[in-house]
């Protein structure tokens, strides 16, 4: 099962933000969506996720077109963590994780449970009782991640997971970068399909099984890491000059700039 | 009245005048800070409040109209309201469906288009308001500030028992909404993934909100303070939580009024004052109190 757009196109106020757009989210498998700014990422994030209509073409989850799912039942196939989320309001983080579960009925002390659970998997079980408003940038995105990982805790009857993250470790410091990296693998072991952005071309190769590159609202290449990054696409799509290694340990590519 | 009031005479002075008056102060001030808890989360601004709609000023406009039209007599009501009361609902009515329709598009309703055109009928309100001012008498000119003071001097049962209809269909709906405004306090993007149809109850707590503080506002004139401070301070108490804040908010804004309203009654007797005045001076320096309180936590 899968998350699979065809033939993609979305113009939006005169404008060709994606173009023909052809793409297989797996289940089971990490993607990863690069690209320089402006090159129709967030745009295509949109319209996998439902948030826009496509002009033209249409999406399917698990070969059900997206807007045949119930927004309830959507939800529990698909969870989606936004680049920036302005919650103005106090909040302590087990409640803002709590918001993931609502979509689910599975009662208080499950959900509290799962809550606690999620908030200890991105190392943020002392912030708990704190209030979201007096958080860190960083503490801020770790409890929205875990309220997405909250929505899709358990597996569902209606089919395989998704999860959508755009930019997940921009507010990110080292150690917490590589957490997310290997939550991402663990839930992609699980069986879900994991789509997400990034700008960090080596991280990108250290975990993605699918790395696609959209360039100019098409997507220029697709495929594993080591195919993908060559000298030549990342000065075409980029323009920058670089040489690619590979990293002593991991044997993934390394570009070095 | 003195001490010589016959036991009927008392009676019917609390059943009659009194009991209504009760009643009605406690649901408006219910249905008010509720429906101000409702807008801040739906715009998830906490300085939001019910008149960003319009709906206040369209009341001020359309309760204007009325009396100038009458030429500042009095005119017979129709069943137990004043028709200054109906303008008044009228006019909230109005603005709110312009202000909804300047911001809904194919998309959907803009909640930030809905704040700025709020401001824009509000400021247009305001000019039309001023305007009838101008050519009123003195007579006209008093029963305008007065109703907007906001009084709930004239409370009869019909007025209590049309506040208690409205009530109960706002009570009855708003607590299944609660989680759902707690989604929205996230973002509407974020709520509609957390398998929210953001559009359906976005129009469905616009349209109650217009008819509460419509008719909140018919009845009681503009009371100002209770839809926007309570929801607040019962925030800073409580936490945002919308479960927990709506019913909190109620009863919060119901003991507000309600205690206002019976100062406003007494204080300057055998006059008595409009109810708006005393709902600030009694809520204002109590928050201001819990502001201090936090600051000193945070």
């Amino acid at each position: 099962m899968a998350i699979v757009a065809n033939d993609l196109s979305l113009h939006l106020s005169g404008f060709d933000l994606l173009r023909n757009i052809d793409l297989t989210i797996e289940a089971g498998k990490v993607n990863v969506l690069v690209g320089p700014n402006g090159a129709g990422k967030s745009s295509l994030l949109r319209v996998l996720t439902g948030e826009i209509k496509p002009t033209k073409g249409d999406v399917l989850i698990n070969q059900q077109p997206l807007n045949d799912w119930s927004m309830q039942d959507r939800a529990n196939l698909l969870a989606v963590l936004p680049q920036h989320s302005d919650l103005n309001f106090p909040f302590t983080a087990a409640e803002v994780v709590g918001l993931g579960r609502i979509p689910h009925k599975t009662g208080f002390a499950k959900d509290q449970a799962i809550i606690a659970e999620a908030l200890a998997l991105v190392d943020a079980s002392y912030l708990q009782r704190r209030l979201y408003t007096q958080m860190s940038g960083g503490e801020k995105q770790r409890v929205q991640l875990a309220r997405v990982l909250a929505q899709i805790w358990q597996p569902s009857d209606l089919g395989e997971q998704f999860l959508v993250l755009d930019e997940p470790t921009a507010a990110f410091d080292l150690s917490h970068q590589q957490l997310t990296l290997s939550i991402v693998k663990q839930l992609a072991d699980r069986g879900v399909g994991v789509l997400m952005v990034l700008h960090d071309l080596n991280l990108a190769a250290r975990c993605a099984d699918n790395l696609v590159v959209v360039n100019g609202g098409t997507i220029e290449a697709s495929g594993t890491p080591k195919k993908v990054l060559t000298k030549e696409l990342i000065y075409q799509v980029f323009d920058v000059q670089s040489v690619i290694a590979e990293h002593p340990v991991a044997k993934t590519p390394l570009v070095i700039t | 009245m003195g001490g010589h009031s016959e036991p009927s005479q008392i009676q019917s002075i609390i059943m009659e005048i009194r009991l209504p008056r009760l009643i009605l102060a406690l649901l408006v001030g219910a249905v008010l800070a509720i429906l101000g808890a409702v807008m801040q989360g739906l715009f998830r601004n906490p300085l939001a409040d019910p008149s960003l709609i319009g709906v206040s000023g369209g009341a001020s406009v359309g309760a204007s109209i009325v009396i100038v039209a009458a030429g500042g007599a009095m005119l017979s009501p129709l069943a137990g309201l004043s028709m200054v009361a109906l303008g008044a609902f009228i006019g909230g009515v109005i603005t709110t469906l312009v202000v909804y329709r300047v911001a809904t598009s194919s998309l959907g309703t803009s909640v930030t288009t809905m704040l700025l055109a709020g401001i824009a009928i509000g400021a247009i309100a305001g000019a039309f308001n001023s305007l009838l001012s101008y050519f009123s008498d003195n007579q006209m000119l008093r029963q305008i500030s007065v109703w907007q003071m906001g009084n709930l001097g004239g409370a009869n049962w019909q007025k209590a028992s049309l506040m208690a209809a409205v009530s109960l269909i706002i009570f009855s709906l708003l607590p299944s909404h609660a989680k759902s405004l707690n989604a929205f306090l996230l973002g509407e993007s974020e709520a509609r993934h957390l398998g929210i149809d953001v559009q359906r109850i976005k129009r469905q707590l616009i349209f109650l909100t217009a008819l509460g503080v419509g008719v909140s506002v018919a009845l009681a004139g503009l009371i100002g303070f209770v839809g926007l401070v309570i929801p607040h301070m019962v925030r800073l108490l409580i936490g945002p939580d919308h479960r927990a804040l709506l019913p909190a908010s109620a009863l919060a804004g119901a003991s507000l009024l309600l205690i206002a309203d019976s100062i406003a009654r007494v204080v300057v007797l055998p006059a008595e004052l409009p109810t708006g005045i005393l709902t600030a001076l009694l809520g204002a320096p109590f928050f201001v109190v819990l502001l201090l309180k936090q600051r000193g936590e945070v």
